[in-house]
């Protein structure tokens, strides 16, 4: 058979399509279980972080902190109940996949652009909740996922509130793209520091945080309220008052956290 | 190692750079160019796919027709590109984040191509497998030194450690925005041809 021949052609094409379709699924079968491993445990490292758990660049047995100290449950965004242990609706809790939720119809809903001010377009209806224990097993600190659009990319990221539910212990951006240098120093450990102790909610209960321009001055009497910008990122930063907003209100994790206040001042 | 084997091996580093002379691979040079921790594995990823893909197309060079051999190339192109993003994912994986798309990109990467067609279409596997690892290193070059002045002026460090304290943290260096958009790359391999051509001035083209 003459190597220009069509028959050899087929036969060449082919030899080459099982060659490589061997080699491919062969290394992403044979690698699964480590790359799942690592984004497991990046995630854990970022619930860790953003609680204050792990220093940045400190190695930490992560798996094992993260068993005793902290706690994943599943909230009803809209009810704001709790609804990890609801057999029908998450027979299997651990496997509850909340990125994937966003782009399934059953489990999300779509966000009217007048109240999409995040710029999220779809929101899920169920989100994890990270309770931060400290060693006695007494609660510290909730984590909840936040995300929202700066100026290139979606910010996905963690906010943590201490027990109070109105003070930051912690903020941290874990997945975003925004301009190297500018936009990007979301992600820098000095600006993320100025975030703990600030106050998210006002004395109504409504969220009140701004990433304002320039720097706050701490005389006024909103400072508790203000975080500094990021210096010529102003998307950006509107993108992280924005996102906390959504998020805080009441299409986000208000309903929740109005329900714990509840049934705090009941007791 | 003989004279032509040394010649394949280093010839690209200097005398027939990919992106110098031949100004190819810029796409990629100007995306990961920011930190040289980022470049140097991006270096590493397309060294080894270009090595590899010239051996194993030099190995079938005399079976595949012709009508189809770029495909064919493509083919192997992109398998090799996939293992290296799965190796990636699962060994490396802080830094298979900062280069996201840019190790899939890899298949697009001109270098990579022209080498399978151009050299590893004509000659022996050992031979080709040099050509590809001399071709990578020419890339990493030009990598690197493009890496080496954005991580400097752009964050103040090299390979992650601070070596010029930003005013941000207090320190007295003003960190050179431009040096870490995509734009200054363009600069800094404009100013490496020009040097690089005034020194040796058989890579002029006439005008």
């Amino acid at each position: 058979m003459s190597r220009d021949s069509i028959g050899f052609t087929f036969l060449v094409s082919a030899a080459l399509c099982v060659a490589c379709s061997i080699l491919v699924s062969g290394a992403a079968v044979g690698l699964r279980g480590r790359q799942e491993l690592n984004k497991e445990n990046e995630r854990k490292k970022n619930i860790l972080s953003v609680a204050g758990l792990i220093k940045p660049g400190e190695s930490a047995d992560i798996r094992q902190i993260y068993e005793e100290r902290v706690k994943g449950i599943i909230v009803d965004l809209d009810s704001g109940k709790v609804v990890t242990d609801d057999k029908e609706l998450f027979p299997n809790p651990a496997e509850y996949d909340q990125k994937a939720a966003i782009d399934n119809p059953k489990l999300s809903i779509e966000i009217k652009s007048s109240e999409d001010i995040a710029g999220i377009g779809r929101r899920e209806n169920y989100s994890w909740v990270y309770l931060i224990n400290d060693e006695n097993g007494k609660l510290t600190q909730y984590v909840l996922p936040v995300r929202g659009k700066g100026l290139w990319s979606t910010m996905w990221g963690f906010i943590a509130l201490e027990t109070n539910l109105t003070t930051v212990a912690g903020l941290t951006f874990y997945e975003q793209g925004e301009t190297p240098g500018l936009g990007g120093e979301v992600d820098n450990p000095k600006w993320k520091a100025q975030w703990a102790g600030k106050e998210v909610y006002n004395k109504e209960f409504e969220p009140d945080i701004e990433v304002i321009k320039g720097s706050v001055n701490p005389e006024s009497s909103n400072a508790i309220h203000e975080v500094d910008g990021l210096s010529g990122a102003t998307i950006t930063s509107r993108g992280v008052t924005h996102l906390l907003d959504f998020w805080l209100g009441d299409l986000g994790f208000r309903p929740y956290l109005e329900d714990i206040r509840e049934k705090e001042e009941k007791q | 190692m003989n004279s032509r084997q040394k010649e394949v091996l280093t010839g690209p580093i200097l005398n027939n750079n990919p992106i110098a002379l031949q100004i190819l691979g810029i796409c990629s040079a100007l995306a990961v160019t920011t930190k040289m921790e980022t470049a140097l594995v991006m270096s590493i990823a397309v060294t080894l796919v270009t090595a590899c893909s010239n051996a194993a197309v030099a190995s079938i060079r005399l079976q595949i027709p012709s009508s189809i051999r770029i495909i064919v190339q493509m083919t192997i192109i992109a398998s090799l590109v996939i293992l290296v993003d799965q190796f990636l994912k699962a060994f490396a994986f802080g830094i298979s984040k900062q280069l996201s798309v840019f190790v899939g990109l890899i298949i697009t990467n001109c270098i990579v191509m022209g080498r399978a067609e151009g050299f590893a279409m004509k000659n022996e596997p050992g031979i080709s497998f040099l050509d590809g690892i001399g071709n990578g290193l020419g890339y990493s070059a030009i990598l690197m030194l493009v890496a080496f002045f954005r991580e400097l002026f752009g964050s103040g460090s090299l390979f992650g450690v601070q070596l010029l304290k930003l005013s941000r943290d207090g320190g007295w260096y003003e960190a050179n925005g431009l040096m870490l958009l995509p734009p200054s790359a363009f600069f800094i391999i404009g100013f490496a041809i020009w040097a690089l051509r005034s020194w040796k001035t058989d890579q002029l083209e006439e005008a």
